[in-house]
């Protein structure tokens, strides 16, 4: 922000505030504190991944309000991303205008809701799926995000290759093969790697994420009391994934170079597929021909990930930026990041669009990727319980699963042991 | 106007005048004169003792601002316990600094930072050495070739991490593919700790050895060049004169850029966070220097006093090895210096 235009600003704040108290004066109900709708402004947003806002679709966006420029930032990961919103909010500035948080690292960021600016609107209610919108309410009752698309996973397979390897490749006859529980899904695994010698999987830290938001309580209890590493669920799951990686697993840590390149090679089959993955998978492998998604998961339902819009207090713009973070996560604008980004809309209306039902994905094989995530979505029947220290825990494990898996540096007992240290040290 | 004299006038003597003489029977016209000489030469004095500080003062202006301040304030901040968002807590003494050298991770980030420190520091300076020697020959294109070292500093650190994390990757990378094609195992860049170091080493050696070498360039060629001939015509081979004048001549130079890098390679950050996807330093802390451990408590756990007590260590140890540095390097720079010397008397004769 340059000074130029934070002087710009407070002249602006100066100027409306004199026009509120004249409009007070006046017996007009005009509190609000911002400048005119229709003062040039500059509005950030950030974002990760690949939320499916491209550059035309917030086009749309300015063509409506030509006062308003976007800048959008994306960051690789979800880490960066949190790393870079606490910072700066504990900084007390250098939030864009609209910020993207993670599921995962949401409730650790309610902790500080105050910061945040409170996006009630009542002619908002309802917008969401429940859950969605109930984990954004504070204490107080202030709605702090607006939720952008929920994960609801299914499982992404490489149809050349399970023909290569003598399995049915249809996607029904997929999903029948795999309906069960994870020991299915392993097993299907080994029938694989025994006909075509070659990994079934990326890594066992991706399958781990579809086991772990299968468990309600995972590691902290709703008193706040840290049960990671008493949680017998915890333990048999990190041992069953290690040991099935051992064969299945191509040891690709996920996001890492070498997983995007194993991505374009073919160096896997399957991989579990929330909404938001299905872009991520035809980004890194424009080329690949036979990625299609099958309507199953292993043990259930599951849903991966997820995000929300926050608009920070600290912003300059806060009002502007609330208009455009309701813009961005109407039920029109996210039906448009689905057909971006696979990324699955957490807005009720959405479900019955024939925009949804109807969506299919030329790169999946026209799989009809609406109806699937629909059915996946329905399929979900547990909703984490996801607190404070959720994610740094979670975090700590996925570096246990790594030593293991993609480094081969430690034994499943050493890394358990070291991650129960790491829990330990987090207090 | 008048009046203000005569009030100086009185004033004088119980100003005292500078050279303690006693009051003459004129006292007006002498207060004149004296306060005008004394003024003036007040002045000069002043000026020639004070404007060498007031020309360098910026700095240190600008140095109490950036550097000391928030030296003093992390001091603070460690010894309180001080959280990222919620800020100040409670006064907590050292216990700060008593939690982080019980942590085990502590000790291996120490031992990282030591590693990738000799790993790439060492071969720097000497790769710099050699470089520097090699443009301080009768080349061609001389410009060109000395532009050329200084192209790696110019970009950006993390680009070149990018670029070079790329190459290193474990199963993917340009350098394992290299390797394979000639028939040796790839090298596990990501999973092995001292190949990780070996990495970062690359990517650290890549940005800072052109820019020593430039360094030890311009000190080379402020050595006369009669020692180099009085040299020849003592029958010294082109090594024996490298080792024998230039090392010793470019003492102070050489002492200079082993200090600046072993500060430097202790605070290594950039590229240990961009040698991976996730920027902590390993999944078993492989290669978490103290610079990402520090990131790590204060930015990933967001306890600013633990992170700020880090960082005071950190510094303590810089403050430690630039004395012991110093010390070293001046005994290595030296170990010559009385044979260059005698030679000079002889060549004098």
């Amino acid at each position: 922000m340059t000074v130029r235009r934070s002087r710009r600003t407070t002249a602006a704040a100066a100027v409306s505030t004199a026009a509120a108290i004249a409009l007070v004066a006046t017996g007009c109900a005009g509190g609000s504190s911002q400048a005119d709708p229709d003062a040039p402004v500059t509005l950030t947003l950030a974002t990760f991944n690949d939320f499916g806002y491209t550059d035309e679709l917030l086009a749309q966006y300015t063509e409506e309000h030509p006062n308003v420029k976007i800048e959008h930032n994306r960051a690789a990961t979800s880490n960066d991303a949190r790393e870079n919103f606490f910072t700066k909010l504990g900084a007390g500035s250098g939030l864009a205008d609209v910020e993207a948080v993670e599921i995962d690292w949401f409730a650790e960021m309610m902790q500080y809701s105050d910061l945040l600016s409170d996006l009630s609107d009542p002619e908002l209610e309802g917008r969401w799926v429940d859950w969605k919108s109930a984990a954004a309410t504070d204490a107080d009752g202030r709605l702090i995000g607006y939720g952008t698309d929920i994960g609801p996973e299914g499982v992404c397979y490489r149809k050349d290759l399970f023909e290569e390897a003598g399995l049915p490749s249809d996607r029904e006859e997929v999903a029948a093969l795999l309906e069960g529980d994870w020991d299915t899904y392993f097993e299907v695994g080994h029938q694989y790697t025994e006909a075509t010698g070659k990994p079934f999987f990326d890594s066992a830290g991706a399958t781990w994420q579809g086991m772990i938001n299968q468990v309600e309580y995972a590691y902290e209890k709703e008193d706040g009391s840290v049960i990671a590493t008493e949680n017998p669920v915890i333990k048999e799951n990190f041992e069953k994934v290690l040991t099935e990686s051992e064969d299945l697993s191509a040891h690709l840590g996920q996001w890492s170079e070498d997983w995007n390149a194993g991505m374009a090679n073919g160096d896997f089959a399957t991989m579990l597929c929330p909404g938001w993955m299905l872009g991520v998978i035809e980004g890194l492998a424009p080329e690949v021909t036979g990625w299609d998604i099958a309507d199953t998961f292993p043990g259930g339902g599951g849903n991966w990930g997820g995000s929300y819009l926050t608009v920070p207090a600290q912003g300059k713009n806060a009002e502007a930026a609330t208009e455009f973070a309701a813009w961005l996560t109407s039920p029109e604008v996210q039906l448009q990041a689905f057909a971006n980004a696979g990324t699955f809309p957490s807005q009720v209306d959405t479900y019955e669009s024939e925009e949804l039902t109807s969506a299919t994905n030329e790169y999946f094989n026209d799989a009809p990727t609406g109806e699937i995530l629909i059915s996946r979505s329905e399929a979900v029947t547990v909703a984490p319980y996801k607190s404070t220290k959720y994610f740094p825990i979670n975090d700590a494990l996925q570096r246990a699963l790594t030593r293991v898996d993609v480094d081969k540096s430690q034994s499943v007992d050493e890394s358990w042991n070291e991650w129960v240290k790491e829990v330990e040290a987090l207090g | 106007m008048t009046d203000t004299i005569t009030r100086g006038a009185d004033a004088a003597p119980a100003g005292g005048s500078p050279d303690g003489r006693a009051p003459r029977p004129d006292p007006r016209a002498e207060a004149r004169r004296i306060r005008r000489i004394a003024f003036s030469q007040r002045l000069s004095r002043w000026d020639f003792r004070l404007s060498p500080y007031l020309y360098i003062s910026p700095f240190f202006i600008l140095f109490a601002v950036t550097g000391l301040f928030p030296l003093l304030y992390t001091a603070v901040v460690s010894v309180h316990e001080w959280h990222l968002i919620g800020g100040q807590g409670d006064f907590v003494g050292l216990d700060n600094f008593a939690w982080v050298l019980g942590q085990d991770r502590f000790w291996l980030a120490m031992r990282n930072t030591f590693s990738i420190f000799l790993v790439s520091s060492v071969p720097q300076v000497i790769f710099a050495l050699i470089i520097a020697a090699a443009l301080d020959q009768n080349l061609r294109a001389r410009t060109f070739w000395r532009m050329g070292v200084l192209l790696p500093y110019v970009v950006a650190p993390v680009a070149v991490s990018l670029i070079f994390t790329n190459m290193f990757g474990d199963q993917y990378g340009v350098v394992n593919n290299v390797l394979t094609s000639l028939g040796i195992e790839p090298i596990r860049w990501h999973a092995d700790t001292l190949s990780s170091h070996l990495a970062i080493a690359t990517m650290v050696n890549f940005r800072w050895t052109g820019y020593n070498a430039l360094i030890l360039l311009a000190a080379m060629q402020a050595i006369p060049r009669d020692y180099y001939e009085a040299a020849q015509i003592d029958g010294a081979s082109k090594l024996r004169q490298f080792l024998s004048v230039t090392i010793p001549s470019l003492r102070p130079t050489l002492i200079f850029v082993i200090i600046t890098s072993t500060i430097g390679g202790l605070q290594i950050f950039d590229e240990p966070r961009m040698f991976d996807q996730y920027g902590q330093g390993g999944a078993s802390g492989q290669w978490m220097t103290i610079t990402i451990y520090l990131y790590n408590l204060g930015w990933g756990q967001l306890d600013f006093g633990k992170a700020a007590a880090v960082a005071w260590l950190l510094f303590l140890l810089i403050v430690v090895f630039g004395i012991l540095n110093y010390l070293i390097s001046q005994r290595i720079a030296s170990a010559d210096a009385p044979r260059a010397r005698r030679r000079k008397k002889e060549v004098a004769r």
